[in-house]
């Protein structure tokens, strides 16, 4: 589905990702861990081709999408959602829905697609009029994957999904990426909490100042204790 | 006092032009992050293309669609050649770019047509006064003030109520996010700055009958413009159109007590706002960063 052949990236001077290769078969949830600064955000933007200083291969579907322009992504089944969430300002719940599908060449039906988003997530149905900035860190996180979601990608990429959000609203959202994997849809995760990644993923990777340091399945490192302490503690 | 309304409404129709500049030039800025300082040369070229496009089929209302569409699609050539390799450079590079660009609109039109200007008659249909209650005003000047609010509601209804509209809200706001969902914001740019040159150019079209059409015409524009731009806030369109009609009756109140003081006026209004409140009237602050 997704594979990754020595990534490389650079934010001015400072080498960030350093040679990072990894696999994420269809229907797979790889978790990517590692503590604040690993380079674990830069390897999303990569691949999305956000960074500007990158070399590698990004294979999608068994094409080089490295060079690609940025919103080719997105209509190849790619979709994102980073980290700060990326609610426009100024735009309704509804609008920003909108914004997933008025790219697309094949047009969507408005209502059905806002009513697919309200079933995922009931809490968006009463504030569909409201500006999308207003609404809680949870539930605007929960609008970012309804939005990235609009297009029905085959691989979403998450950035900190659970980060600042009620307890609550974190179950909510782990029981949709456990129905994802039934729905053959692949997830590459980015988390700090590395017991909720592990309960999900197939995969779990490690990366340390911008290298992979451990690779395996998520039940060999949810064994190994050392390791999630020496690497993944905040 | 009757005098005072009738200056008034003077100064309204004068704003239209102002609020349909600032309106582009805003739009510019709010979208590309573009200050183009061409926009007086665009308002320019677009007197001239009108007056030109007037005098081969003596049509006012060909002419008047003709100019935005040919002045934008210049606009568009210059945005998608000379500016795009700039984006992602410091806001400095397109500034001075289109800067340098006024100043060649200016020569080649002055090499194609002469230095002298060409005066252009109000269009017969339009010529005339008409009885405002407190005294006659030229009816062109009430076209000019129903023409801006067309232009407003056609603007505000694809802003608010197309998707394209919705696209350019959010690209404005966010241009990454709306990369990531599949846009391609480059062509958004593109058409932003086609508008927005487009309607500059309808602006210089529009004034023609008020003074000649000549090569130096965009400069005191231009400066109008940006005052317009500062004191509605940059980026904001709402502003803009608060800010430009204020301007126009700025102006025109001014000329009737002290005509002296008319060009003057406007940048003792920007100076006053600035003090009081540096984003302008309707800017968010930090807009600027």
């Amino acid at each position: 589905m997704l594979s990754l052949k020595d990534i490389n990236a650079w934010y001015g001077l400072s080498h960030v990702v350093q040679g990072i290769s990894l696999d994420v078969r269809p229907g797979e949830v790889a978790a990517i861990l590692g503590r604040n600064g690993a380079g674990k955000t830069t390897l999303l933007r990569t691949i999305m081709g956000l960074i500007d200083r990158r070399s590698g291969i990004v294979e999608f579907d068994g094409t080089d999408i490295m060079q690609m322009p940025i919103h080719e992504r997105y209509h190849r089944g790619l979709a994102y959602v980073p980290e700060d969430r990326r609610i426009v300002p100024g735009l309704s719940v509804r609008e920003n829905l909108r914004l997933g599908f008025v790219g697309l060449r094949a047009k969507a039906e408005e209502e059905a697609v806002i009513a697919e988003a309200c079933e995922t997530f009931p809490r968006l149905r009463q504030r569909l009029d409201q500006e999308g900035v207003t609404l809680s860190g949870g539930e605007q996180q929960m609008l970012a994957i309804a939005r990235a979601l609009v297009a029905k990608p085959r691989m979403i990429l998450l950035d900190e999904p659970s980060e600042g959000i009620m307890p609550v609203l974190i179950d909510e959202m782990y029981e949709l990426f456990k129905r994802w994997k039934q729905q053959g849809l692949s997830v590459i995760l980015v988390e700090q909490d590395v017991e909720r990644a592990l309960e999900v993923a197939d995969r779990a990777y490690i990366v340390d100042q911008g290298r992979i340091i451990f690779a395996g399945t998520a039940k060999m490192l949810l064994n190994d204790r050392e390791m999630q302490e020496r690497y993944c503690s905040v | 006092m009757d005098l005072l309304l009738t200056q008034l409404a003077t100064g309204l129709a004068l704003g239209s032009i102002y609020v349909i500049v600032g309106l582009g030039l805003s739009l510019i800025f709010g979208m590309l992050h573009v200050v183009n300082f061409a926009h007086g040369a665009f308002f320019m070229v677009g007197g001239y293309v009108g007056v030109f496009v007037f005098a081969k089929t003596g049509n006012f209302w060909f002419s008047l669609v003709a100019v935005p569409l040919v002045v934008g699609v210049i606009g568009m050539a210059v945005e998608r050649v000379l500016i795009r390799p700039l984006y992602g450079r410091n806001i400095d590079d397109p500034l001075l770019l289109t800067f340098g660009l006024s100043y060649i609109f200016v020569e080649v039109i002055r090499i194609t047509f002469g230095l002298e200007g060409i005066p252009f008659g109000t269009p017969r249909e339009l010529r005339g006064a008409v009885d405002i209650g407190v005294g006659f005003i030229p009816l062109y000047r009430i076209f000019l003030v129903a023409l801006t609010a067309a232009i407003l509601i056609a603007l505000w209804l694809f802003l608010e109520k197309t998707s394209y509209g919705l696209i350019v809200r959010a690209g404005a706001r966010d241009p990454e996010i709306v990369r990531v969902l599949g846009i391609d914001i480059s062509r958004v740019w593109l058409f932003v700055f086609g508008l927005g040159t487009g309607i500059a150019g309808l602006a210089g079209f529009l004034s023609a009958p008020i003074q000649s059409v000549n090569p130096d015409m965009g400069v005191p524009v231009l400066a109008e413009a940006f005052v317009v731009t500062v004191v509605g806030g940059m980026g904001s369109l709402v502003g803009s159109v608060v800010a430009g009609l204020l301007v126009g009756v700025v102006v025109s109140i001014t000329s009737l007590f002290a005509p002296d003081m008319a060009r003057v006026s406007i940048f003792i209004l920007m100076a006053v706002v600035l003090l009081v409140r540096p984003q302008g009237l309707f800017g968010r602050k930090g807009a600027m960063g």
